[in-house]
């Protein structure tokens, strides 16, 4: 008996140890180790006894901005130490000592979350985490991307991410400028059903249900308002049908998207984008402020803050700029190629997939690249939906005498280049063409990467190289064109009421025009006289 | 952005998207060398990259003996062959103002452009003159790098972490012709010594033609313009180190009061 707890001690010993070694270990890219810092805090508490020193060490006003950001980059380093190096013994031991945990500001709760993970390690196999590191390297020859601290800084937070949350794929999309503040994304796909904010089938049924309950009260509430005053004239307008959004895994939402303005802060998920969102988006040039709640002020009005308009933006550049070289993805076999839907959505990779020649990938005609993102129809959907269905059916259920009204003419579906077509059937950008392509290395060519800049959305890139490729965004999250931004004119004013004789008030007649019918109608009258009297005389005669 | 210590500086400007290959920056120290000692400049500058749309220009300026007046700048397609850029002349503004879009990446490229003068005979009827106009890309591109200049160029005040969050605290590098135009009661509360040229916080529209972000806790502030959208300043609070360098386009921002 002594000797297991001999054993178990010497083995908590031996973990404390390791613990220690691992905190002493001086980060090689901040040049900081924890150990010191926490020992420094301590020391420093215990010296200078303050009063109430969880209030102090936990008030941010306390700190001054420099310490504030400082340390919430290094809560980063210390999350990664923790989850990777500290089993949960050592964790309760440190548990057990609150001023260690004086260091950690509340909201950081994504701690506990890593820690308790316990199949981390047969997790690591098959992570979804892609070695950004590496490329960034990439990046870095082809002479674009963000400086190499930031990209670490990004890897750990993505790494937290997916600790986090049931992450099938993950990537880096870019980095977004804004006034105050900059974003960084994340495109992750969840597994299947595991989705945390998808709703179920059953909550999707009920909150229909409850819609069109109110909707019916509504209804109802007007009728009685009606009927107590004078039949008001219906209105012959019908709003236009709402394009109904893509659900979730499909199309425009085929993928999710999470915010963060500093690596190591909480990512923020995005919600998803809606047909009017991308509409409206393509007609508006607003910069981002850095803040998700802000309101997008503009002409025509956004419908949404700044996170819809930061996800339409993310939707219309990775639909234009995401590209791989050809070959790589294709088409499921199996998969029956069908008419109606236009076009398949699904892909796969190719195994087989050698990788071109860096020649054959900066080709001037760019056709060895293709989208792997589906191109967003003008109606704001990737796959076409008929307006004109659902008007059919509403005019079908209300009212059915009125049948010689003309139906109204069928839309012509809007139909776009299929998935991955080539970038030589891109449309130019102001008689430029649309992409550049260029070498990583003029010098040494046979080892240079092929590196694609878009010159519609400056700031989107993408190199290959062999098997390798990968697409990136850094910039203003502004569409280019040529021709200075004119917001669209108002729309015309509504016709008048046609004037016809009915509607129209006759003109009062002038004094002069009175009397000229006055003297008309005394001279008529005396005329009329001068005849009856001629008459009398004739019958007197 | 100095010349001198490249590697490390442009570091500094890395989270903007200003990132140098390998291959560049080992070109660029060697060549920056040659380029000062052949120009006999006291210092040599990098100023930046403007994009073209089938290569792109590396833009080195040269100071010799003021600072202010005394610049020449230089440009390349590769960091190894440097060619010095025509001065700016008031008719090569002109000219350039016609022109729009993308720099090709070809500096002798000429762009046309069409000019329909209407000249006034006695007669009172407007007889319509075409004049063709031809500007040749290098023009274009010096004058375009005097505009990017005279707009944005700007150099640090403040010293402290707090002044260096504020806009006053900056300074635009050029002759100062809005100081002439304050009262007496506004110049009498600047000092001298350090006033003698114009505040960024006064330029239009106020309060939205720059980004000012704290980066690496408050140890570098990072100023963007929102005219000349690439332009990246950086300047590391309580140090003399400060710099700045543009990457973009070469085009002018002039959508942007519908953006704020």
């Amino acid at each position: 008996m002594e000797s297991v707890a001999e054993a178990m001690s010497n083995d908590l010993e031996g973990d404390f140890q390791n613990a220690k070694a691992f905190l002493l270990k001086t980060s090689l890219h901040s040049n900081l180790n924890i150990y010191d810092h926490l020992s420094s805090v301590i020391k420093k508490v215990l010296d200078e006894k303050p009063h109430n020193v969880t209030g102090k060490y936990q008030n941010k006003e306390d700190e001054s901005t420099e310490v504030a950001l400082a340390r919430s980059q290094l809560t980063l380093f210390e999350v990664m130490y923790n989850s990777l190096f500290l089993d949960p013994k050592v964790l309760n031991f440190e548990i057990e000592i609150p001023d260690l945990k004086l260091q950690r500001r509340p909201g950081e709760s994504l701690i506990e979350t890593v820690m308790l993970d316990p199949e981390r390690d047969e997790d690591l196999e098959e992570a979804p985490l892609p070695d950004l590191m590496e490329l960034a390297n990439y990046f870095e020859q082809a002479g674009v991307g963000i400086g190499r601290e930031e990209t670490f800084r990004i890897f750990l937070a993505l790494k937290i991410l997916i600790d986090s949350q049931p992450i099938r794929t993950c990537r880096f999309w870019g980095k977004i400028f804004g006034i105050h503040a900059n974003y960084f994304i994340a495109e992750v796909e969840f597994f299947e059903g595991e989705d945390p904010e998808e709703p179920s089938d059953d909550n999707k049924q009920e909150e229909q249900q409850q819609d069109q309950d109110e909707a019916k009260v509504d209804l109802a509430k007007e009728g009685e308002f009606q009927a107590e005053e004078d039949d008001l004239p219906e209105p012959d307008f019908k709003p236009p049908v709402e394009i109904p959004q893509e659900e979730n895994r499909t199309g425009c939402n085929k993928k999710t998207y999470f915010a963060c303005n500093e690596p190591g802060h909480t990512w923020i998920r995005l919600p998803p984008v809606t047909p009017a969102q991308i509409v409206i988006s393509r007609q508006i040039q607003k910069f981002f402020t850095g803040n998700l709640e802000a309101p997008v002020v503009s002409y025509p009005p956004f419908a949404g803050n700044e996170a819809n308009y930061l996800r339409a933006q993310i939707a219309r550049i990775s639909a234009t700029t995401h590209i791989s070289p050809l070959g790589y993805y294709v088409f499921e076999e199996e998969e029956e190629e069908d008419d109606e839907g236009g076009g398949r959505d699904s892909f796969v990779v190719n195994q087989e997939f050698e990788g071109l020649t860096i020649n054959d990938m900066t080709d001037l005609s760019c056709s060895n690249w293709v989208h792997h993102v589906q191109y967003i129809l003008p109606q704001g959907r990737c796959t076409w939906f008929n307006p004109s269905q659902k008007r059919e059916e509403e005019e079908l259920e209300e009212e059915e005498d009125e049948e010689e009204k003309e139906e109204p003419d069928e839309p012509e579906p809007e139909q776009g280049p299929p998935l991955l077509t080539p970038l030589s059937e891109d449309a130019e950008v102001d008689s430029m063409p649309p992409w550049t392509a260029q070498k990583s290395s003029t010098l040494v060519p046979q080892y240079a990467l092929a590196v694609m800049h878009s010159n519609l959305w400056p700031g989107a890139h993408a190199f290959a190289v062999e098997r390798k490729f990968e697409n990136i965004y850094v910039g203003w999250g502004q569409r280019y064109s040529a021709e200075n931004y004119s917001p669209p004119p108002p729309p015309p004013p509504q016709e008048e009421f046609p004037s016809g004789p009915e509607i129209t008030e006759a003109e009062d007649p002038s004094v002069e025009e009175e009397k000229a019918l006055k003297a008309a109608q005394q001279e008529a009258l005396e005329a009329a006289e001068m005849e009856e009297d001629e008459e009398d005389d004739d019958e007197d005669d | 952005m100095e010349a001198e210590g490249l590697n490390m500086t442009i570091d500094y400007v890395g989270s903007s998207g200003v990132v140098l290959s390998t291959e560049q920056k080992a070109a660029l120290q060697s060549s920056l060398v040659i380029l000062k000692s052949n120009y006999k400049f006291r210092e040599v500058k990098f100023w930046g990259k403007i994009l073209g749309v089938k290569s792109n220009y590396f833009i080195v300026q040269g100071v010799g003996k003021d600072e202010l007046k005394d610049r020449k700048t230089l440009y390349s397609q590769d960091c190894v062959q440097w060619g010095l850029l025509p001065v700016v002349t008031e008719s090569m503004k002109h000219n350039c103002s016609f022109v729009k879009g993308r720099f090709t990446g070809d500096p002798s490229y000429e762009y046309e452009h069409m000019e329909v003068k209407k000249g006034d005979n006695q007669d009172g009827e407007g007889a319509e003159e075409e004049n063709i106009i031809m500007v040749k890309e290098e023009d274009r591109l010096a004058t375009t790098i005097e505009a990017i200049d005279c707009d944005v160029r700007i150099v640090p005040r403040g010293l402290s972490v707090a002044d260096s969050g504020k806009l006053s605290s900056y300074f635009h590098f050029r002759e100062p012709f809005l100081l002439t135009q304050k009262t007496l009661l506004q110049k009498a509360e600047l000092d001298k010594a350090i006033d003698f040229l114009d505040p960024i916080d006064t330029d239009v529209p106020k309060g939205g033609s720059w980004s000012i972000q704290f980066e690496r806790g408050s140890g570098l502030v990072t100023l963007r313009s929102l005219h000349w959208l690439g332009f990246t300043f950086y300047h590391v609070p309580n140090s003399r180190k400060y710099g700045s360098i543009y990457f973009g386009l070469g085009t002018k921002n002039l959508d942007l009061p519908f953006m704020l």
